[in-house]
C-alpha cells in the first residue's frame, strides 16, 4: 500500500475522528435514554409508575415503625413516603450506618409487583454528604416530611 | 506568625507569577529581548515560595494550630501524626495549595532543567505555565485562603471525616494531583510550541517526559483510589462510575491518547496539531475533573465544601483556559505545517486508531457525566451507572485492544500485514480458546466477562511479542516500559473480568459458632468482642476461614465508631490467595441476637490493581529510558563542543 499524498492523509484522519467522536455521542445518546435511571419520589412512583424491572432510583422518608427484618435475619422491609404516598420496599442486605426510621433515604433498584425492591441504599451520611436528589429535599421538605410522618 | 508568613510568602509567589507572566510575554518582542534571562530565575524562586507555603502549613497542621481556622474545622489534637499531615490535603484550601505547589514546583524545574527546546519556546510555556497558576493564586488568595486566622482560637478541632482517616488519604490525592497538575505542564508546553509556531519533534521530546510523569501518577492514584474504596467502603466493588471516579479517569484517558501521539511526534514527526490538541484535552479534562469534584455540584466524600462561589470560581477558570487554548488553537492549527506521513498499515496508523478509540471513551464517559447535571438543570433527576458506562465504552475499548495486540508488532511509515500474521494468529487463537473454554466451562457468563476475559489472555500474550527476536539484554528501556504497561493492561482486565463473572456473595445473619459457605471458602464466626483504637472504638468479628477443608486463617472485619468527628466505618477484612480474595464485612445486631455477616469470594479480583501497578511500571521504565538517553545526549554533546573548542585553539 502506498503512502497517500500529506494533504489527503490529514483530511481523512480528520474525518476518521469526526466519526469516530460523533459515533461515540450518538451511540452514548442513544445508550442514555435507554439506561439513566430516574429519580422518582413515592408520589409519582405511584401516580406514574415505571415499567417492571427498570432500573430506577426511589428517594423518600423511612416511614417511622415501618421496618421489619424477615426471618433469615438480613433481609428487612419498610415503608418510604413523602407524605402523600407510600411504597413498600425490600432490601436484601447490610443497612447503610445511618439508615433509621424517620430519615432520608435513596434506594436504587426495581419495581416487583407492587414492591420496590432495593439493590442499594443510600442514607444520608452525616451534615455534608447527602445523596443529590435529597439535597433540594431536606431544605424544604425534609422537616415537614418528618412532621407529617410521625 | 508561621500562618502570617505563610500567607506573605504565598502572595509574593503570586507577585513573581505575574512577573513571570509580564517578563514572558515582553521578552517574545524583539525590544523586550534583554528580559529573557528574567524568565527563568522566577520561575524558579516562585517554586520555592510556595513550597515555603505549603511546609507553614503543613506545620500548622502539624502542631495543631487552633486559631487557624482551617486547622480548627479539619484537624483534631487527639488525630494519630499521619493524619495530621494527611489533613493538610484533606480540605478544600489545603488542597488547592498543593495544587499550586506542585503546578510552581514544576514549572521551576522546566525553568531549572529544560535545555533541548528553542528558548523563545521555553519562555512562552513559561509564560503559558504562569498565567495558567495565577488562576489558581487568585482562587486560593481571594475565596479559599488556607491560614485565615479565627477571632478566638477555638478549644479543640472538628476533626477529618471518618471515611478519610485512612493511609489512603495519604497517598491518593497528592499522587492523583501531581498527575493533574503535571498535565498542566505538557499543556503550557502545547500553548508555548503554538505561541512560536514550533510545534515539532524537539517540543514532543521536552514534553514526552512530563506526560509519561503525569500518566505514572494518574495511574498509581486510580489504582490506589479504587483499592481505597474497595476496601473502606465495604461494598466489595473496586469501580462504581461515580463522577468522582469519572473525573480521574478522563484526565487518564487523555494522557494516554497523548502519551501516544507524543511518541509518534518525537520520534516521527507526524501527528503535529493532533498531539498540541490533545495537550490541550488532557489539561481541560484535570480542570473539568477538579470542578466536578471541587464545586460541590456533586456531592461525595470528595466535596469538601458545598460553595456556589467556588464552582463559578473554577468554571470561569475554566472557561478562560479551554476556551483561550482552543482559540488560540483554531487561530494557530492553520501554521502548525504537515508532519511526515505513513500508510494505513503501519505504527502510526495503529496509534492513530487507538487515539481515536480513547478519545472516544473519553466522549462517552463525560457525556455520561454531565449527563445528569444537564437533566437535573432542566428539572429531570437521572443517574447513570454501570447499565450505560460497562457496555457503551466496551464498543470501543474492544477494538482498541485488539489493535494494542497487534500495533507494537508493526513497522514505522509502512508494512506489510502478511509480515506479522503468524504471531498474531497465534495470539487469536489463544483468545478463541479462552473464548471457547469459558463458555463450556460457565456456560451462564455474560457477554463482556466473556470477551474481557479472551481479550484479555490474547493481549498478554501478545504483549510480549515486541520482545521476539529482540536481544533481551539490549532492549531499550522504553521498549521493555511499553511491553509491560501493556502486559499489565490486559493483566487489570483479566482481574475485571474475573471479578464481574465469578464473583460469590453470601450475606447471612449468624450466632457465633455458625457456619457459612462462600466459593472455597467455610467460614466460622468465632465470636464478637469490642476493641479500641486512638481515636474509635469497634466492634471485632473473629471468624475462621477454611480454603477448600485446609488450615483456617483467622480474619477480623470491624464496625468502627469515631469520636472526633463522630462516625461510623466498617473495617472490612480481606484475606489474600494467590488465585482470589476473600471479603469479609460485619453488619448489624439483629433483634434476635444474630449478627449480619457478608462475604465475598473473589477470584482473581488482586489482578485489577497488580495490573495497574504493572501499568506504572512500564511508564516508571519508559521515563527512565528517556531521561537517561537525554542525559547521554547533553553529555555527548557537551564533549563534542569541549573537543571543539579545545582544537579551534
Amino acid at each position: 500500500m502506498s503512502a497517500i499524498k500529506p494533504k489527503h492523509q490529514r483530511l481523512v484522519l480528520l474525518v476518521v475522528a469526526l466519526i469516530a467522536l460523533v459515533g461515540a455521542g450518538l451511540l452514548a445518546a442513544f445508550a442514555l435514554r435507554n439506561q439513566a435511571s430516574y429519580f422518582y419520589v413515592p408520589s409519582e412512583l405511584v401516580a406514574k409508575p415505571p415499567e417492571q424491572g427498570r432500573a430506577v432510583r426511589l428517594g423518600g422518608m423511612v416511614e417511622k415503625g415501618s421496618i421489619r427484618t424477615r426471618p433469615d435475619g438480613v433481609t428487612i422491609d419498610f415503608t418510604v413516603g413523602d407524605g402523600k404516598a407510600r411504597v413498600p420496599v425490600r432490601f436484601t442486605g447490610i443497612t447503610p450506618d445511618l439508615f433509621v426510621e424517620g430519615s432520608g433515604v435513596v434506594a436504587e433498584g426495581r419495581m416487583e409487583g407492587q414492591t420496590f425492591v432495593a439493590d442499594n441504599l443510600l442514607a444520608k451520611h452525616d451534615e455534608k454528604y447527602v445523596p443529590r436528589e435529597m439535597k433540594d429535599m431536606s431544605a424544604q421538605q425534609v422537616k415537614q416530611v418528618v412532621a407529617e410522618t410521625k | 506568625m508561621i500562618a502570617e508568613i505563610g500567607l506573605a510568602v504565598l502572595w509574593m509567589a503570586a507577585a513573581l507569577a505575574v512577573l513571570q507572566l509580564v517578563a514572558g510575554v515582553l521578552a517574545l518582542k524583539p525590544r523586550g529581548a534583554n528580559l529573557i534571562d528574567v524568565v527563568r530565575p522566577v520561575a524558579v524562586m516562585q517554586g520555592v515560595l510556595v513550597l515555603i507555603a505549603f511546609a507553614c502549613l503543613v506545620s500548622l497542621f502539624l502542631t495543631t494550630d487552633l486559631s487557624v481556622k482551617l486547622v480548627a474545622e479539619n484537624s483534631h489534637s487527639a488525630k494519630p501524626f499521619i493524619f495530621k499531615l494527611a489533613g493538610t490535603w484533606g480540605n478544600h484550601e489545603g488542597s488547592m495549595l498543593l495544587w499550586v505547589t506542585i503546578m510552581a514546583v514544576a514549572g521551576g524545574i522546566v525553568a531549572l532543567i529544560e535545555k533541548r527546546l528553542r528558548e523563545d519556546t521555553l519562555i512562552a510555556t513559561l509564560a503559558g505555565q504562569a498565567f495558567v497558576s495565577l488562576g489558581f493564586y487568585a482562587f486560593l488568595l481571594l475565596s479559599s485562603n488556607p491560614f485565615e486566622r479565627l477571632p478566638e482560637p477555638a478549644p479543640e478541632g472538628a476533626g477529618l471525616n471518618p471515611l478519610l482517616q485512612d493511609v489512603g488519604l495519604a497517598f491518593h490525592p497528592p499522587t492523583l494531583y501531581v498527575g493533574y497538575v503535571g498535565l498542566s505542564i505538557a499543556f503550557s508546553f502545547a500553548i508555548g510550541a503554538l505561541v512560536t509556531r514550533d510545534v515539532g519533534p524537539a517540543f514532543a521530546r521536552a514534553m514526552r517526559p512530563w506526560v509519561l510523569g503525569a500518566w505514572i501518577f494518574l495511574t498509581l492514584g486510580i489504582t490506589a483510589g479504587s483499592y481505597w474504596a474497595y476496601y473502606t467502603l465495604g461494598w466489595g466493588g473496586w469501580w462504581f462510575w461515580d463522577p468522582v471516579e469519572n473525573a480521574s479517569l478522563m484526565p487518564w484517558l487523555a494522557a494516554t491518547a497523548l502519551l501516544h501521539s507524543a511518541s509518534v511526534l518525537a520520534s516521527r514527526n507526524a501527528l503535529r496539531a493532533w498531539t498540541v490538541m490533545l495537550g490541550v484535552i488532557a489539561f481541560s479534562m484535570s480542570m473539568v475533573g477538579t470542578f466536578l469534584v471541587r464545586s460541590g455540584i456533586l456531592t461525595s466524600v470528595h466535596a469538601f465544601a458545598v460553595d456556589p462561589e467556588r464552582g463559578s470560581f473554577i468554571l470561569a477558570l475554566l472557561a478562560i483556559y479551554i476556551g483561550g487554548a482552543l482559540t488560540l488553537f483554531g487561530v494557530r492549527a492553520s501554521t502548525v505545517t504537515e508532519g511526515s506521513r505513513f500508510s494505513f498499515v503501519s505504527r502510526e496508523a495503529a496509534l492513530v486508531f487507538n487515539n481515536v478509540m480513547l478519545c472516544g471513551i473519553l466522549g462517552i464517559v463525560l457525556v455520561g457525566t454531565l449527563y445528569p447535571l444537564l437533566t437535573e438543570a432542566m428539572g429531570v433527576k437521572v443517574s447513570v451507572g454501570p447499565p450505560y458506562f460497562n457496555p457503551v465504552s466496551a464498543i470501543f475499548a474492544i477494538p482498541m485492544l485488539l489493535v494494542l495486540a497487534v500495533g507494537p508488532l508493526l513497522r514505522w511509515r509502512q508494512d506489510r500485514l502478511n509480515r506479522i500474521t503468524m504471531p498474531v494468529a497465534i495470539a487469536a487463537v489463544l483468545a478463541a480458546a479462552v473464548l471457547l473454554g469459558v463458555e463450556v466451562l460457565a456456560p451462564q457468563i455474560k457477554v463482556l466477562p466473556l470477551l474481557g476475559l479472551a481479550v484479555a489472555v490474547g493481549v498478554a500474550y501478545a504483549s510480549f511479542l515486541p520482545l521476539r527476536g529482540r536481544n533481551l539484554h539490549r532492549t531499550p528501556l522504553p521498549i521493555w516500559g511499553m511491553v509491560i504497561a501493556h502486559f499489565g493492561i490486559a493483566v487489570a482486565l483479566f482481574g475485571m473480568a474475573s471479578e464481574s463473572a465469578f464473583s460469590t456473595e453470601r450475606l447471612a445473619a449468624m450466632n457465633p459458632g455458625d457456619s457459612q459457605q462462600v466459593g472455597p471458602y467455610t467460614l466460622t464466626l468465632k465470636n464478637i468482642a469490642p476493641v479500641a483504637g486512638p481515636n474509635w472504638t469497634a466492634l471485632e468479628a473473629t471468624v475462621a476461614a477454611s480454603y477448600a477443608g485446609g488450615e483456617p486463617a483467622i480474619l477480623h472485619p470491624q464496625a468502627r465508631t469515631f469520636s472526633n468527628p463522630p462516625g461510623n466505618r466498617t473495617e472490612s477484612a480481606l484475606k489474600t490467595r494467590w488465585n482470589g480474595q476473600l471479603y469479609a464485612v460485619l453488619g448489624e445486631e439483629g433483634e434476635d441476637g444474630r449478627w449480619q455477616m457478608r462475604f465475598w469470594w473473589k477470584p482473581f479480583v488482586p489482578l485489577i490493581w497488580l495490573g495497574g501497578l504493572l501499568v506504572a511500571l512500564g511508564g516508571l521504565l519508559a521515563l527512565l529510558g528517556r531521561v537517561a538517553s537525554d542525559i547521554r545526549r547533553l553529555v555527548a554533546t557537551d564533549k563534542i563542543a569541549y573537543r571543539r573548542q579545545r582544537q579551534g585553539r
